[in-house]
């Protein structure tokens, strides 16, 4: 089966629907006990970092999220889900995330550098940097939803599945090992996006 | 490269499309869920609801349309119209909007932008903006007006732009009235003010008459992406011959 956090920070239903529509049982989660349950973990997320990573302690589901993962069993991460992996966030501040890959989350700058609009919001396409399960059967240059004004910047950059173009390259997905996570939306992504969840479940 | 968005905007009255021929004269156009995903064949890249239920028992239905539209439709929607509080805002995002759009309620209570980028964060966040260009003392300004354009407010389109950005706006759809529903083609001028004034994304609304239109506010009026309903809703183009026709114009879409 697979899980859906419910942390109260985000559109769950888009997910969850996205998922039903290519055939895959997916169902909302609420405690530490369903996520210790659930074969498959998605984090979604939209919101603050500092505030999306404060309810996770609150509820203890960051040492549930943590616990998933190190069992190996699959985990997707989508937007905020793929940043509160890193070790810090500096939206509005600096605040530790669940530290489970190195690196940081930061601001685009490409609005002062170069006058881009911040969110960078809509359609663009990902730059595939090695095969991984996640990004598999896409044709080149898949256009994908994004709407995020905060991008990741791994330590180990092998960890790296795809690339964006936003005024220079920026992370659009990772994966490593039981781990993927995208930037953009996959709920959103009308056939890609629903692809790409087809090839969650089967990971 | 980010691709331009084209963005078919959907009027809802109690839970049915409906079209409005010059401002008045709704006629009902069926079901949201069938005209949804009828635009996300032609390969929309977001779709914009507008709620323009009058009566405050007819709102709960908006949040019904939504929950079965992400039933079939999997791109972005942004649900405007008579939201004036946050639970408004989060009943919607609930039932699986990604964005809403706040307009009167926003001017009414500026508040309100920061409180909904605060719970759901500034992408979130749409400010609806009608303008018009209207004469006082002498020389044209640009105004804003609410209730449906129906009432003026003595508030000047750039400073409120400016204002709604530093409260949390993420977007930012900008409704010329003068131009809209005329088919003359967007306010090049005016939206080009606002898009260089700020650093969110804008959405031009109101006058497209034409897949040149579109073409026009995406290059000379800088546009992020254009919001159009009259000229889809009719079958005149289809969402696909607008993204081929900029396409052959260098401008970035995404093709399905």
């Amino acid at each position: 089966m697979i899980g859906i956090l419910d942390y109260g920070m985000a559109n769950l239903r888009s997910v969850q629907k996205a998922f039903a529509h290519v055939g895959e049982d997916a169902q909302v989660l609420s405690s530490i006990e369903d996520i210790r349950r659930c074969d498959r973990l998605v984090l979604p997320g939209v919101g603050a970092f500092k505030d999306a990573v404060q309810t996770l302690r609150d509820r203890g589901f960051d040492q549930a999220i943590i616990n998933h993962i190190n069992s190996g069993r699959p985990f997707l991460g989508i937007c905020l889900g793929l940043q509160m992996l890193f070790d810090v966030g500096y939206e509005d501040g600096e605040w530790a995330g669940l530290g489970v890959l190195r690196g940081e989350c930061v601001r685009f700058e490409v609005d002062r550098t170069l006058g881009l609009k911040v969110p960078h919001m809509g359609w663009n396409q990902l730059e595939i940097r090695r095969a991984s399960p996640i990004l598999k059967e896409l044709p080149a240059g898949s256009n994908v939803y994004f709407v995020h004004g905060y991008q990741v910047v791994p330590v180990d950059k092998s960890v790296i599945a795809s690339e964006t173009d936003y005024g220079g390259a920026f992370v659009s997905s990772i994966w490593r090992d039981n781990i993927v996570a995208t930037q953009f939306h996959p709920e959103k992504s009308q056939k890609i996006g629903l692809q790409i969840l087809r090839n969650f479940a089967e990971m | 490269m980010l691709t331009k968005r084209i963005i078919p905007c959907l009027d809802v009255d109690r839970g049915r499309v409906v079209k409005g021929v010059k401002f008045f004269d709704h006629v009902d156009a069926g079901d949201p869920v069938e005209q949804a995903r009828r635009y996300q064949d032609q390969g929309a890249d977001e779709l914009v609801f507008y709620d323009i239920t009058a009566s405050s028992e007819g709102r709960g239905i908006m949040a019904d349309v939504v929950q079965r539209v992400v039933e079939q439709c999997f791109m972005p929607l942004t649900v405007g119209g008579g939201i004036r509080t946050l639970d408004d805002a989060t009943r919607l995002i609930q039932a699986g909007a990604e964005k809403v759009s706040i307009n009167s309620s926003a001017v009414k209570n500026p508040d309100l932008l920061s409180q909904i980028a605060a719970k759901f964060g500034r992408c979130a966040t749409v400010l609806g903006l009608d303008a018009n260009r209207v004469t006082r003392d002498g020389r044209e300004v640009w105004e804003v007006f609410v209730n449906g354009g129906r009432t003026p407010t003595g508030v000047m389109v750039m400073d409120w732009i400016k204002e709604a950005e530093s409260r949390g706006a993420g977007e930012i759809v900008l409704n010329v009235m003068n131009a809209d529903g005329t088919k003359e083609g967007y306010d090049l001028e005016m939206t080009a003010a606002v898009s260089d004034a700020v650093k969110i994304p804008v959405v031009a609304s109101g006058g497209a008459g034409s897949p040149h239109d579109i073409l026009a506010v995406l290059t000379d009026g800088h546009a992020d992406a254009a919001l159009a309903a009259s000229i889809f809703h009719f079958n005149e183009y289809t969402v696909g011959s607008v993204k081929q026709f900029l396409s052959e114009h260098n401008v970035a879409v995404r093709l399905v």
